[in-house]
């Protein structure tokens, strides 16, 4: 029986690797993703026949509540909450493993050293998970507590001193649990409570555009915890499945961090955007606000147009207006385009998601690093919610605390129009040049309702 | 160190390099749909939770193992579903009959 599991497990980690293989394309990811599920279910059903599970009244429950809660949860959110879902299934998973960590240890209080350490292991990144992906859901769904906005970045006095303290805690609290001596199932349990206490301090220094970067680490945590509870039980398709999952986190970190032209640690321990900075003397001028009627006359007239959205599509739930924007300007025969940077909005991938909800084909999709050669040759470029993403600052004016970051050079092209609220500062809190360059024109107001007083304008010709 | 734990930290030497190679050739496009994918592969933890639910020996290791197999379920189930929402989005120029 034991063959027939172990048989199955390599088939399911197959059907992991190719599902994840089938992602590397729009037309064949939808396949891929089938795939995966399938390995998935392959590997639940040939564990129910393991000979130490003799009660399945048990199972059954966490698997009816399971789906239940599963089902409704993907049918039911929103597109523009997808960040807040992902946060939440990472959390999901690390508390999971955390659990499957705490019942072994439940069931063998004498473990061997090696399985001592994967125990204390799993609990902890499981925990740092859990609580961290709780944080994570809590800022980007902008719950406030009094009048503090918990999406802030929060640091305070001592901060690093606490989470010396407590890292030195957790090294002793695991000595103990590892020395076996005394009462070592109270240790554990302080153990776990200073992993969940480690995941809220991880994230709460972390501000809201920085969010793309926590998201994919803690995806990167969540498959680390699977893989540590597999060699608790000494499961290989844990083992497998979790370093995928673990791998697939760290990349997309990285490929985060890389976008910013920050590290891993300024990410996570500077509180970036939490000061605030001095509004940038120097290279102001006027600001040459544009009426809708103006920004239609613009279109109209032109015959390339590249959108760039940012978070503030999201927030102005602005998709479904700007793609009807661009069905216009395609039948007045203008070639449309959405440029999008790899950190724009609150997870990698954000904008690509709502732009494809709202019907934009993939391939008008365009990345940073194919936009830019070609910005010259761009009549005009909307930026519709998007700020720090196009701070010509980062290329020039080393002063700023963006300098270095890539941008989408929209500065480049023949006009550049920006909806924008107000003259509001960026997330990184640093005024954008871009405002006051001569091609620039602001088109102030809600995205949304300008998109459709364009939309409205284009109708009425 | 058991010969076990050898074999099993082989495995994972070579899937965390698959994971690479298969991961960074993922276009950024796709990468919400990645993350929610993966994260319904991290449910592979429900392998754990099962046994430990289904197993009699002890109460508490009941409960816990419930608890886990419910979170892990709600990971898989949630995870697989949602992405494969999203990917049904994603269509080309020309494919968009409904």
């Amino acid at each position: 029986m034991t063959e027939i599991i172990n048989s199955a497990y390599i088939i399911s980690a197959l059907l992991f690797g190719w599902g994840l293989k089938l992602l590397s394309s729009p037309v064949t990811a939808r396949r891929g993703n089938l795939l995966s599920a399938l390995g998935m279910l392959l590997a639940i059903v040939v564990t129910l026949m393991n000979q130490n599970i003799v009660d399945y009244r048990f199972i059954a429950i966490g698997i009816i509540v399971g789906s239940i809660v599963g089902v409704l949860a993907a049918r039911l959110v929103a597109m523009t909450a997808m960040p807040e879902m992902v946060a939440l299934l990472n959390g999901f998973g690390g508390i999971a493993s955390l659990l499957v960590g705490w019942a072994e240890y439940n069931s063998n209080q004498s473990p061997g050293s090696f399985t001592g350490v994967t125990i204390f292991l799993t609990v902890l990144i499981g925990g740092v998970t859990f609580s961290g992906s709780v944080i994570a859901w809590a800022k980007l769904k902008e719950i406030w507590i009094g009048n503090f906005g918990i999406s802030k970045a929060l640091v305070f006095k001592g901060q690093q001193v606490f989470n010396s303290l407590l890292l030195l805690a957790i090294l002793v609290c695991g000595g103990l649990f590892l020395a076996n001596v005394g009462d070592v199932y109270t240790v554990f349990l302080v153990i776990i409570g200073l992993a969940f206490v480690l995941g809220i301090m991880a994230v709460i220094p972390i501000g809201g555009a920085d969010m793309p970067v926590v998201i994919s680490l803690l995806n990167s945590y969540s498959g680390m915890a699977a893989c540590a509870a597999g060699f608790v039980i000494q499961n290989n398709i844990l083992i497998v499945a979790g370093s995928l999952v673990g791998a697939s986190g760290i990349i997309l970190t990285n490929i985060m961090c890389k976008a910013m032209n920050r590290s891993l640690a300024n990410v996570l321990f500077s509180g970036f955007g939490s000061v605030i900075t001095k509004a940038s003397a120097g290279e102001q001028g006027e600001v040459k606000p544009l009426t809708v009627e103006d920004g239609y006359y613009l279109l109209e007239a032109s015959s390339s147009v590249a959108f760039v959205p940012g978070y503030g599509l999201a927030v102005a739930q602005a998709q479904h207006a700007v793609r009807e924007l661009s069905d216009l300007l395609e039948a007045n025969g203008c070639e449309v385009r959405f440029a999008v940077h790899p950190v724009a909005g609150r997870m990698p991938g954000h904008m690509n998601v709502l732009l494809a909800e709202a019907d934009v084909p993939y391939d008008q999709l365009v990345e940073m690093e194919d936009i830019n050669p070609i910005m010259e040759t761009v009549d005009v470029c909307v930026v519709v919610g998007a700020n720090d993403v196009v701070n010509p600052a980062a290329l020039d004016d080393e002063t700023s605390p963006i300098y270095g970051m890539p941008i989408i050079e929209v500065e480049r092209a023949k006009t550049v129009i920006v909806m924008k609220r107000s003259m509001a500062t960026g997330f990184a809190g640093v005024q954008n040049p871009l405002f006051f360059k001569d091609n620039t024109r602001m088109l102030f107001g809600d995205a949304k309702a300008s998109l459709q007083g364009l939309v409205s304008e284009f109708k009425h010709d | 160190m058991s010969p076990e734990f050898v074999f099993l930290a082989f495995i994972l030497v070579l899937a965390i390099f698959l994971g690479f190679e298969l991961i960074s050739k993922v276009p950024a496009t796709l990468h919400t749909p990645l993350m929610s994918g993966s994260n319904a592969i991290s449910g592979i933890a429900i392998v754990g939770a099962l046994i430990s639910a289904g197993s009699d020996h002890n109460q508490l290791s009941v409960i816990l193992g419930t608890a886990a197999v419910a979170f892990a379920t709600i990971n898989v189930v949630g995870g697989y579903l949602v992405t494969n929402r999203m990917l049904a989005m994603f269509k080309k120029k020309g494919d968009e009959k409904k």
